[in-house]
């Protein structure tokens, strides 16, 4: 058995037989020509031949991918329009009257240089796209019709690099899945399996393509990057038992997806999902989440070197809300502390980050950070149904102060002529024993309540949750906590707003029951656990 | 003759798909000439290749030069397609 490793760009897993991907012969000869205007003519024959082609791989891709990843053939035969494109091989056949192959080979040299020189990883990766269509001018040219190998079962496809033309063509009934040894995770190769869904692994390295022969046996794990060539029976079984757990885990999704979250009394629930990046809104729709019931709003600026500009949060939040095309989306303002650090805040050392100088508590204090995200946020509101969700409340005076810069920043919009929208929803965590206990004083003053459960648990149980030691102290389920969450409950609903569940405890299905029972209108989980909560609400009878 | 300054917002900049569209646009105003600058190379606006060359980033700031019979137009048109694309 060996076993390779490269970056899996479709998380499911395949077990198969290799099926080594061979290219038609494409290499071309220097040939002196005599006739230049028939070489020419014959330039444009190929760039026909392939327009059309590529027109005919841009309906199967449109069908099977979508608009959105068919376009890049779209631009493929725009690349093959492209002037300067056309002018560099005219010019090398007129010049060194040399046969047309040629011309296209070397233009294709000098444009693929191009981009491959470009310090832009994702520019880099379009000098696939370049040789792409130059070798498809040249098998026109060649006059080698592509033909698809015929195998009777599925295999799993192993090349060097597929070009994305090659990835959307081959017959998705006989791959099972594929592997190549280079390329980058930016290809539109990548992009396309992930949208075929077909297990994908890239950038297995030369020495995995050296190793392999046609008929091998292989495991191919799209979820790690894993490849076992030759696999011994106990990882077989291992994986076979893998794959029945994805296969299970799907079809709960096919047959969950597009049920409501009712119990069979008929309560209704709304299931939302905890996102931590722009890039999470995919795992979102897929899971069939009603909403985002918390975007964490701290990666960006973990992510950066230094305070993320007002400009870049309002990209990030106005894609978070385009993307969710007018469902909830709740995002939580700046939760950083001593125990996620920053260097740029400079925040002290403290004996005690959990109880310390953090979240809300910054915003308070340092109102130029706060600003910056709130004008973000208001502005970016106009794309979606934006709620704002502020943590770590302890006090009705805290709110009153956040409600009053907020209204400062609106003002601060309207007089900049910018725009915001007038439904946004206002709430706040509730994840100290102290917002929970005065929440009959909280609650007018809000739209909704999000429970934290995570840190309501180490304040209420007075242990620090990053220390194991304290593990047979943390009783999750502690009647302090689940009655604070109740009395929330009560005074959220007594004042005309709604509450959720965002902390971990809401994903937990022993206690969606109570959850029910105490009236609770939402619960936010991450995001593969969705439709098995889901599931969970479906099978509650409260009559009982 | 126009000319107006835009400044990248999108994440990843002037890739594949937008410069496929832009080149698309500029080609679509007939007789009208669309040039864009960045750190003092220009490209023609309607020359996908050159124009994905160029390698327009977040935060870049762009210069167009409009010339031809519709050049308001086109104008419009194109800072209409960066302010909802870029």
């Amino acid at each position: 058995m060996n076993k390779f490793h490269g970056t899996g760009v479709y998380g499911a897993v395949a077990i198969g037989n290799v099926s080594l991907f061979k290219r038609q012969d494409t290499t071309v000869r220097r040939t002196k020509i005599e006739n230049i205007d028939a070489e020419l003519k014959r330039v444009a024959a190929a760039e026909e031949k392939a327009i059309a082609q590529l027109s005919e791989i841009y309906e199967k891709a449109l069908a099977e991918v979508g608009e959105t990843h068919a376009q890049i053939f779209e631009i493929h035969m725009m690349m093959i329009e492209d002037d300067d494109y056309n002018e560099s091989i005219q010019n090398i056949i007129k010049t060194q009257s040399v046969n047309a192959e040629y011309a296209v080979a070397e233009t294709s040299d000098i444009f693929s240089e191009m981009f491959a020189g470009m310090d832009d990883a994702y520019m880099q990766a379009r000098a696939t796209d370049v040789k792409d269509i130059s070798n498809r001018i040249i098998a026109c040219l060649l006059d080698n019709d592509e033909t698809e190998k015929s195998t009777s079962e599925k295999m799993v496809i192993c090349a060097d690099d597929l070009a994305p033309s090659e990835t959307v063509s081959l017959d998705k009934d006989k791959v099972l899945a594929f592997v190549t040894a280079f390329g980058s995770s930016n290809s539109h190769t990548a992009i396309l399996a992930r949208n075929m869904n077909i297990p994908a692994i890239i950038g297995a390295g030369e020495e995995f393509l050296r190793s392999i022969s046609d008929g091998d046996k292989i495991i191919v794990d799209g979820h790690t990057g894993d490849i076992f060539v030759d696999p011994d029976n106990e990882t077989v079984e291992k994986y076979l038992k893998k794959q029945s757990d994805d296969n299970r885990k799907k079809k709960l999704l096919q047959e969950l997806k597009g049920k409501e979250n009712v119990t069979l009394d008929g309560t209704k629930i709304n299931i939302y999902a905890n996102i931590g990046g722009v890039d999470g809104v995919g795992a979102v729709l897929q899971n069939d989440a009603g909403g985002i019931g918390l975007f964490r709003s701290e990666f960006l600026y973990l992510e950066s070197e230094d305070f993320p500009t007002e400009e870049a949060q309002f990209t990030a939040y106005k894609k978070v809300l385009e993307g969710m095309a007018g469902k909830k989306v709740i995002i939580r303002t700046l939760d950083i502390g001593a125990d996620k650090q920053v260097d740029y805040f400079n925040l002290d050392k403290e004996e005690n980050p959990a109880l310390g100088y953090r979240a809300i508590r910054i915003c308070l204090t340092r109102p130029e950070i706060f600003k910056t995200q709130l004008r973000a946020l208001l502005r970016a509101s106009v794309f979606g149904n934006l709620g704002i969700m502020f943590p770590m409340i302890t006090s009705v005076k805290e709110l009153q102060d956040i409600k009053a810069v907020l209204e400062e920043v609106k003002k601060e919009l309207k007089d900049d002529g910018l725009e915001y929208s007038e439904n946004i929803e206002i709430g706040i965590m509730i994840e100290t024993p102290a917002a929970a206990i005065i929440s009959d004083k909280l609650a007018p003053m809000v739209d909704f309540f999000s429970v934290g459960t995570n840190d309501l648990t180490q304040y209420t149980l007075a242990c620090d949750r990053q220390n194991a030691k304290l593990e047979p102290f943390i009783d999750t389920h502690h009647e302090a906590i689940l009655r604070l969450i109740e009395m929330s409950a009560e005074n959220a609903h007594k004042a005309g707003a709604w509450i959720g569940i965002c902390g971990e405890l809401a994903a937990d299905t022993s206690l969606t029951e109570t959850f029910l029972r105490m009236g609770i209108d939402e619960l936010s989980v991450s995001a593969p656990f969705v439709l098995p909560l889901r599931d969970a609400v479906r099978k509650i009878d409260l009559r009982k | 003759m126009k000319t107006f300054s835009y400044t990248i917002k999108d994440e990843i900049g002037i890739h594949a798909r937008p410069a496929g569209n832009l080149a698309k646009l500029a080609k679509s105003f007939e007789g009208t000439k669309v040039t864009i600058e960045k750190g003092g190379k220009s490209v023609d606006a309607t020359k996908l290749m050159m124009l994905m060359g160029l390698g327009v980033k977040f935060g870049d700031t762009v210069n167009f030069t409009v010339e031809g019979p519709d050049e308001d137009a086109c104008s419009d048109a194109i800072l209409d397609f960066m302010t909802n694309n870029l």
